[in-house]
C-alpha cells in the first residue's frame, strides 16, 4: 500500500463542539435582554452595546497582534461576549470615552495580562465595570429612566435620569423611611420583572434574562448549579431578614428581580473561566455570591453588590477547584 | 424509563452502517499470520515448528503461565516459519505463519449443524474446556475467560452479566451475532452461568437494537434465571463498570474487579465462543468482524479466520476508498489506528473502521476555557482537564491522588472538549508513568 495513513491515539472522532459554538450560544442567549433594553432605552442601548463590543474586540486584536505577537483569536467570540456583558452593566447614556476605558480595562487588564482566554482569574467584564464604577461614580449610577415609567419619586427628584430601585431603597432607609413606604414609590414587581425600572442596559429585563438562561440550559451551555444556588441563597438570606424585621428589610422577591442579580447569576457568574469546575464547587461558589451580595446590599455602603460578590468569589475559585472534587465512581454506592 | 449508568457519558452519532448486513464467511487467504500475544497476559508458547503440518483447530501454541491463553491454527496447511510480524500494537511480535492448504478440520470438532442446548458438565470441566479452546474476552479486552471464571476463594459471582451493549459507533458484529445466533448464544450463556453457579443472569442491550432485544427475549423465555434488559443508548455503557452500574446499580470500587461486587461480565461474542467450545469442541479460531466506514462501498459483517490480513477484509467490503485517512482496529472511540493493511485479524478484533481524510484530522488544540464539560462526561468521576495538566507537568503524586489509574480510557473527555485538547493522550501518559511507580513500589 502506497498511501499515507494517519496513525493517532483514540478517540478518533470528535463531537464538533467548539469554543465558538459555546460563545455564540451565550451571545444568542443575551439577545432577548438586548432587545428589551433597546425597546426601553432606544438608540442609547444600541450605541453603548456597539461601542463596547467593537472596542473589546479591537483591544483584544491589538494586544494579541502587536503586544503579545501571538495568534489572533478574536474569532472565538469571547471578546464579543465580554463586550456585550460590559455593555449590559453600563447605563445607556454613558459617554463613549468612558465605555472605551471600560473595554480597555476589561480586555487589557482583566483578560490579556493573565494570558488571554482561559487564564484570567476574574471576570473581565466585571473588572471593567467595577473599575468604571469606582472611577466615574456619578456617570455610572445615574441611569436614564425607561420610557413609560414615571413614579413621583423619580420624576420629582432626578428629572430625566434616576437611581435604581435598590438605590431608592437604600436612600429611603437611610432617611428612616420604612420599607413599605419606599415600595409605594416603586413600580409593581411585575413591571420591574419585565424591565420597567432604572438600571444598566442588561439588568432591567429580568424576564428576558430568564429566557436567556432557559436557552443556555437547554443547549447545555451552562448547568443549573450556579444561577440556581445564587438566586436561592439570596432568596433565603433576604427572606430571613425580612421575616425578622419587615420594616427594615425588603422582601426576597424584590431583591431577586432588581439590580443586577439575575444578570449576574445567569451571565456573569457562569463565565466558564472564572467559575468552579465541579457541581459541588459551583454550588459553594453560588451560595458565596448570594450571601456576599446580600451583605453588601443590606449592610454595605453600595446599594448593589452582585459585581463585587462575583469578583470576590472568583478569587476563591482556585481554592474551590483544589479541594472540591467530583464524586468518584465507586465511592458513593454501598455495594451489598 | 430505560436503565443506564448514572455518571457522565456521551452520545456520538451511531453510524451503524452495517446493522442490516448478514454474517458472510470471508474466504480463507493463502497465508495467515497468527500472533502469539493476542490476549491480555503472557504470550503463548509455540508447540509447532517450521515445516509442521497443522489442521484447522489444532493447538499451535500453549498458554504460558496463569494469565495466558492457548492458540489454535485457524486453517490447515504447513507452518512456514515462526517469526516476528507487525501487529495492531504497531510493534513486531512473535507469530506463527502458515501456508494454507485446504481447510481440513480436526476430527474432534463437531461439524453438525444441530444446536445442542443441554450441558451436564461440571463447573470444573466447563472451565477446562474453555481454557483448552483458548477463549478470551471478545469485546476487545481479550482477558482469558478461564481466569475470569475461576472466582477467587471467598468471593461469589452472584450475577452473570452479558454485554450485548455494543456502544461503540459503527460496530455491528455483536448485533449481527445476537440476531443470527440467538439459540447458540443463550446456550453459551447458560453454560457460563452453570460454570459460575450464578444465581441470576442479566443481558444488557442498548435500545438502538430492538430486533436483538426482541430475539433474545423470545429465546430467554425458556430459561427462568436469564433476563434481557434494554438500556438507554449512552457511551461507554459497554465498559464493565458502567454496565454493572446500569444493570444492578452497584459500583466496582477503585482498583477493584467486578467480582468484588458479586458479578462477572462476559461479552456476547465470548458467550458464543463458549457455546462452540463446550458443545462443539471447537476452539476459538474465527470470529465476527465488522468492516465499515462512510466511504466504504459495502460495509459488512464477516466471519473471519484469526490471522487473516486486514486488507482481505477491506477488499471484500469493496476495497480501500480513495479518500482513506485512517484505518482503525476497533471502533472510533477506543480502537487503535493501524499503520499497515497486512496486520492480522486477532481474537480481539471486533471491527475494522475506515475513516476518510476529513474525519481523520484532529483540529488544533486551543487553550482550556474551563468549561468543565470533560468532568461532566467522565463516567469515572475524574477531572480530565486537571489530569492532563498534572501529566504535562509530571506531577505524579497528585496524579495518583486524583485517581488517574481509575481512567478507563473511554475518550469521552477528548471527544467533548470544545478546545480540541488531547486530554486522553496526556492522561494515558500519566497512567503509564504512575503505573510504573506503583509497580516499583510493590517490589
Amino acid at each position: 500500500m502506497n498511501k499515507l495513513i494517519t496513525v493517532a491515539p483514540s478517540p478518533h472522532i470528535h463531537s464538533g463542539l467548539s469554543v465558538q459554538k459555546l460563545m455564540y450560544g451565550v451571545i444568542i442567549a443575551m439577545i432577548p435582554a438586548l432587545l428589551v433594553s433597546i425597546a426601553f432605552y432606544g438608540i442609547g442601548a444600541i450605541a453603548v452595546t456597539l461601542i463596547s463590543i467593537v472596542s473589546c474586540v479591537s483591544f483584544e486584536f491589538l494586544i494579541q497582534k502587536f503586544i503579545l505577537n501571538s495568534q489572533v483569536r478574536i474569532s472565538d467570540g469571547s471578546a464579543i461576549v465580554t463586550g456585550m456583558l460590559l455593555a449590559f452593566n453600563l447605563p445607556s447614556n454613558l459617554p463613549w470615552w468612558i465605555i472605551l476605558i471600560g473595554a480597555m480595562v476589561s480586555i487589557g487588564i482583566g483578560k490579556m495580562t493573565f494570558g488571554g482566554l482561559g487564564n484570567n482569574p476574574f471576570n473581565p467584564a466585571l473588572v471593567g465595570r467595577v473599575f468604571l464604577l469606582l472611577s466615574f461614580p456619578v456617570q455610572m449610577t445615574s441611569y436614564p429612566v425607561p420610557k413609560g415609567v414615571s413614579t413621583p419619586y423619580i420624576s420629582n427628584i432626578e428629572g430625566f435620569t434616576g437611581p435604581t430601585p435598590l438605590g431608592i431603597l437604600k436612600e429611603g432607609l437611610k432617611n428612616g423611611t420604612p420599607v413599605s413606604d419606599v415600595m409605594k414609590e416603586l413600580p409593581s414587581y411585575l413591571d420591574l420583572f419585565i424591565g420597567k425600572l432604572g438600571g444598566s442596559l442588561g439588568e432591567i429585563a429580568g424576564a428576558a434574562l430568564v429566557i436567556g438562561m432557559i436557552f443556555m440550559l437547554l443547549r447545555k451551555i451552562i448547568t443549573w448549579h450556579i444561577p440556581v444556588s445564587i438566586i436561592l441563597s439570596v432568596y433565603v438570606f433576604t427572606g430571613i431578614l425580612h421575616l425578622a424585621q419587615p420594616s427594615q428589610y425588603a422582601d426576597p422577591l424584590f431583591h431577586i428581580i432588581t439590580g443586577g442579580l439575575l444578570l449576574g447569576a445567569i451571565f456573569m457568574a457562569t463565565d466558564y473561566v472564572t467559575s468552579p469546575m465541579t457541581p459541588a464547587g459551583m454550588i459553594i461558589y453560588g451560595v458565596g455570591i448570594g450571601i456576599i451580595t446580600v451583605l453588601i446590599r443590606v449592610f454595605g455602603a453600595y446599594p448593589e453588590g452582585v459585581s463585587f460578590a462575583i469578583l470576590i468569589m472568583n478569587g476563591f475559585v482556585p481554592l474551590i477547584n483544589r479541594y472540591i472534587k467530583p464524586v468518584r465512581f465507586g465511592e458513593e454506592v454501598s455495594n451489598g | 424509563m430505560l436503565k443506564t449508568f448514572a455518571k457522565g457519558g456521551v452520545h456520538p452519532s451511531e453510524n451503524k452502517l452495517s446493522a442490516a448486513e448478514p454474517i458472510n464467511d470471508l474466504p480463507i487467504p493463502p497465508v495467515i499470520t497468527i500472533p502469539l500475544g493476542m490476549h491480555l497476559g503472557v504470550a503463548a508458547k509455540p508447540i509447532v515448528q517450521k515445516g509442521d503440518e497443522v489442521k484447522t483447530g489444532q493447538l499451535i501454541a500453549q498458554g504460558n503461565g496463569l494469565v495466558s491463553a492457548n492458540i489454535h491454527s485457524s486453517v490447515s496447511g504447513k507452518v512456514l516459519k515462526i517469526d516476528k510480524a507487525l501487529d495492531a500494537s504497531g510493534y513486531k511480535h512473535d507469530s506463527v505463519i502458515i501456508q494454507v492448504d485446504g481447510d481440513e478440520w480436526l476430527e474432534t470438532i463437531d461439524l453438525s449443524k444441530e444446536i445442542s442446548d443441554t450441558c451436564t458438565l461440571s463447573s470444573k470441566d466447563i472451565i477446562q474446556k474453555i481454557n483448552d479452546a483458548g477463549i478470551v474476552g471478545l469485546g476487545g479486552a481479550t482477558f482469558p475467560s478461564h481466569v475470569k471464571l475461576s472466582v477467587p476463594r471467598g468471593k461469589k459471582a452472584k450475577y452473570l452479566i452479558i454485554n450485548g451493549v455494543e456502544c461503540e459507533p459503527y460496530l455491528t458484529s455483536d448485533h449481527a451475532l445476537m440476531l443470527s445466533k440467538g439459540e447458540e448464544l443463550l446456550t453459551g450463556i447458560s453454560i457460563l452461568s452453570r460454570a459460575l453457579r450464578a444465581e441470576k443472569t442479566l443481558i444488557g442491550i442498548e435500545d438502538n437494537k430492538p430486533d436483538a432485544i426482541e430475539n433474545l427475549r423470545k429465546i430467554a423465555g425458556k430459561y427462568n434465571d436469564i433476563s434481557v434488559h434494554a438500556l438507554k443508548v449512552k457511551y461507554p455503557q459497554g465498559g464493565e463498570k458502567q454496565l454493572i452500574k446500569a444493570l444492578i446499580n452497584r459500583e466496582v470500587p477503585s482498583g477493584g474487579l467486578p467480582v468484588d461486587v458479586g458479578t462477572v461480565v462476559f461479552n456476547v461474542g465470548t458467550a458464543f465462543a463458549v457455546y462452540e467450545a463446550v458443545q462443539k469442541n471447537k476452539p476459538l479460531f474465527e470470529r465476527i468482524v465488522t468492516v465499515t466506514g462512510k466511504s466504504l462501498s459495502k460495509p459488512s459483517n464477516f466471519r473471519v479466520r484469526i490471522g487473516t490480513p486486514v486488507k482481505d477484509l477491506i477488499e471484500a467490503a469493496g476495497g480501500l476508498p480513495e479518500d482513506t485517512g485512517k484505518i482503525i482496529n476497533g471502533g472510533p472511540m477506543m480502537g487503535k489506528a493501524i499503520s499497515a493493511m497486512d496486520i492480522s485479524v486477532v481474537k480481539g478484533t471486533s471491527g475494522i473502521l475506515i475513516l476518510n481524510k476529513n474525519e481523520s484530522r484532529r483540529k488544533p488544540s486551543e487553550p482550556c476555557i474551563r468549561c468543565s464539560k470533560c468532568i461532566s462526561v467522565c463516567p469515572m468521576g475524574l477531572e480530565p482537564y486537571l489530569l492532563m495538566t498534572l501529566s504535562e507537568k509530571s506531577l505524579h503524586e497528585r496524579l495518583e491522588r486524583d485517581k488517574v489509574m481509575d481512567c478507563n480510557e473511554c475518550g469521552s473527555c477528548s471527544y467533548i472538549c470544545p478546545s480540541n485538547r488531547p486530554l486522553l493522550d496526556y492522561i494515558r501518559l500519566g497512567k503509564s508513568n504512575v503505573g510504573k511507580i506503583i509497580r516499583m513500589r510493590k517490589k
